[in-house]
């Protein structure tokens, strides 16, 4: 049956000893690694934080306090969210992390990051304020410049609001899951060799594509 | 730390680490980033809060600046107005789309979100205040009027509207040749200022609940008033544009790049700008998914050389 398949192969390709592994090779001891987990922790922060305001509907943080205060939350994460993510892709950048076939695992962190942006960006038009009033103003001439803007209209806050809510945290989320599981099937990417050091026999070249 | 021996100096990125291991408890690690997160969020809050300046209405832009929401007005009455002459996707003007190179995008949808800024702006609105029979003979002579007469009344107005005075708040023009313009102007701006317009122009083919606020907002871009409150809070395009955030917040810092083509030539003067800088952010970001398979590229962090720092422990063992 293939769902006996299916769970055979997710368990062969994850098992638990990698899935969720007690240790890490010695060289997971850096800083560096604390912004991937910090860029997972934030975006739970945001996605919550943005449930309680969708349980109220989109006017509520303008009328109260408390919404206000939940609305402030769900903003600072988003900026804690964007400062994580970035540090985290220019330390995998400088680590070439893409090395040893994990070249999937930077392909979905960078699109992961994109999607993000375009969740940012419907968030900022979907505030219901000047600033969304601006931001739509100034963005559509991007977007109808290449056609674009006669799909996705930024001036239509039902189409922004959806987007925002509903489909791009989905591939957001999608895609942070996809990248995590990738990372724990491959491993943390190894240092490049020392100094003076040869590489290991019939190891994989640098410039092979990963 | 488990000893299994030395680390290697040479590692093969593509077989398991054959290295020694240390104790790490990944789930630990993200409830307490999750907690440090949670915390650092409500210290920002509580700091910072979060701006929240009030939309610009119709009602609020015709009272606070009558003369510049009649000067747009007029724009959009007889077409001379950005949008009026945008293309698609509101309409049809020539030569009005942008363009990268011979490729023309812009109008490979065509006219999808249909805008006529005289009949939706001005006469249609107009055509809803009851009860006003000077206004509908008015309307009535605009709209049987032959298209140069009507342009003529328009030039006239739109000539005279900067020598207006200012009497209770409406603008009072020098006599002159406006025709039915000047009685539907009138009209128009009190109806602004009641609020109607923000409802005429929002209540698209009378439908109860609305979520579209493209002809509100395409009316109020065409003011210069605006923009002034944008220019006020940095939000121009010359300005870094919407990256920036009202107030002092950092906004959308991560467009920087995005918004860093408008600042310098030759986008800052080009027609096109919008159309170049979209292509170029998506021929870099295409890039960017693409490091590991870009010769190069994916070679170039080992140049660098700033591995070392993230990885100085472990070079300072294998090294010694």
């Amino acid at each position: 049956m293939w769902t006996t398949w299916l769970r055979e192969r997710a368990v062969s390709s994850l098992p638990p000893e990698k899935l969720l592994p007690d240790r890490q090779p010695s060289y997971v001891s850096s800083w560096i690694y604390v912004f991937g987990v910090a860029t997972i922790a934030a975006l739970i922060v945001i996605v919550v934080s943005g449930m309680i305001l969708g349980l109220k509907g989109p006017e509520w943080w303008h009328v109260s306090s408390v919404g206000h205060f939940f609305n402030s939350i769900h903003l600072w994460s988003v900026e804690l969210f964007f400062f994580a993510m970035v540090v985290h892709l220019w330390g995998k950048f400088f680590m070439g992390a893409w090395r040893g076939g994990r070249g999937r695992t930077w392909v979905t962190g960078a699109i992961a990051f994109l999607v993000a942006i375009g969740a940012a960006f419907t968030g900022y038009l979907s505030q219901q304020n000047f600033d969304s009033q601006w931001i739509a103003s100034e963005g559509k001439d991007g977007l109808n410049s290449v056609g674009v803007g006669a799909f996705f209209n930024v001036a239509d806050f039902g189409q922004m609001y959806t987007f925002h809510v509903v489909l791009l945290p989905l591939a957001v989320v999608a895609l942070v899951v996809w990248h995590v599981l990738l990372v724990r099937r491959h491993g943390v990417v190894p240092p490049y060799p020392a100094k003076a050091a040869k590489p290991a026999p019939g190891a994989a070249s640098e410039g092979t594509p990963p | 730390m488990s000893a299994v021996g030395a680390p290697p100096a040479a590692p093969d990125p593509s077989v398991p680490w054959p290295g020694p291991f240390v104790r790490y408890d990944l789930v630990k690690e993200l409830v307490v980033a999750l907690g440090v997160v949670t915390l650092l969020a409500v210290v920002l809050t509580v700091l910072f809060s979060s701006p929240d300046d009030p939309p610009t209405t119709i009602q609020s832009w015709a009272q606070a600046d009558p003369a510049d929401f009649l000067a747009t007005a007029m724009t959009e009455l007889n077409g001379t107005s950005e949008l009026a002459e945008y293309g698609p996707p509101y309409n049809h003007t020539p030569d009005a789309t942008q363009k990268v190179g011979p490729l023309d995008l812009q109008s490979t949808p065509g006219v999808r979100i249909p805008i006529d800024t005289a009949k939706d702006f001005v006469l249609e609105p107009l055509a809803e205040i009851p009860a006003n029979p000077r206004l509908r003979l008015a309307l009535a002579a605009y709209e049987r009027a032959p298209p140069t007469l009507q342009e003529a009344w328009a030039g006239a107005y739109e000539e005279a509207l900067p020598k207006a005075r200012m009497v209770h708040g409406v603008p009072a023009l020098p006599a002159g040749r406006y025709g039915p313009v000047g009685p539907m102007m009138a009209a128009l701006l009190g109806l602004a200022q009641s609020g109607g317009l923000d409802g005429a122009l929002l209540a698209n083919n009378h439908r109860f609940y609305q979520t579209n606020y493209t002809k509100p907002l395409l009316f109020l871009s065409g003011g210069g008033y605006f923009e002034e409150r944008a220019e006020g809070q940095h939000l121009l395009g010359t300005q870094w544009g919407m990256m920036n955030e009202t107030g002092s917040y950092p906004g959308q810092v991560w467009l920087w790049l995005y918004t860093f083509w408008y600042q310098i030539e030759p986008f800052l003067e080009s027609p096109n700008a919008d159309a170049l800088i979209f292509v170029l952010m998506s021929v870099l970001s295409l890039a960017f998914i693409c490091i590991p398979f870009i010769p190069g590229l994916r070679t170039l962090p080992r140049h660098l050389g700033l591995y070392r720092v993230i990885w100085r422990d472990h070079y300072r063992e294998v090294e010694g």
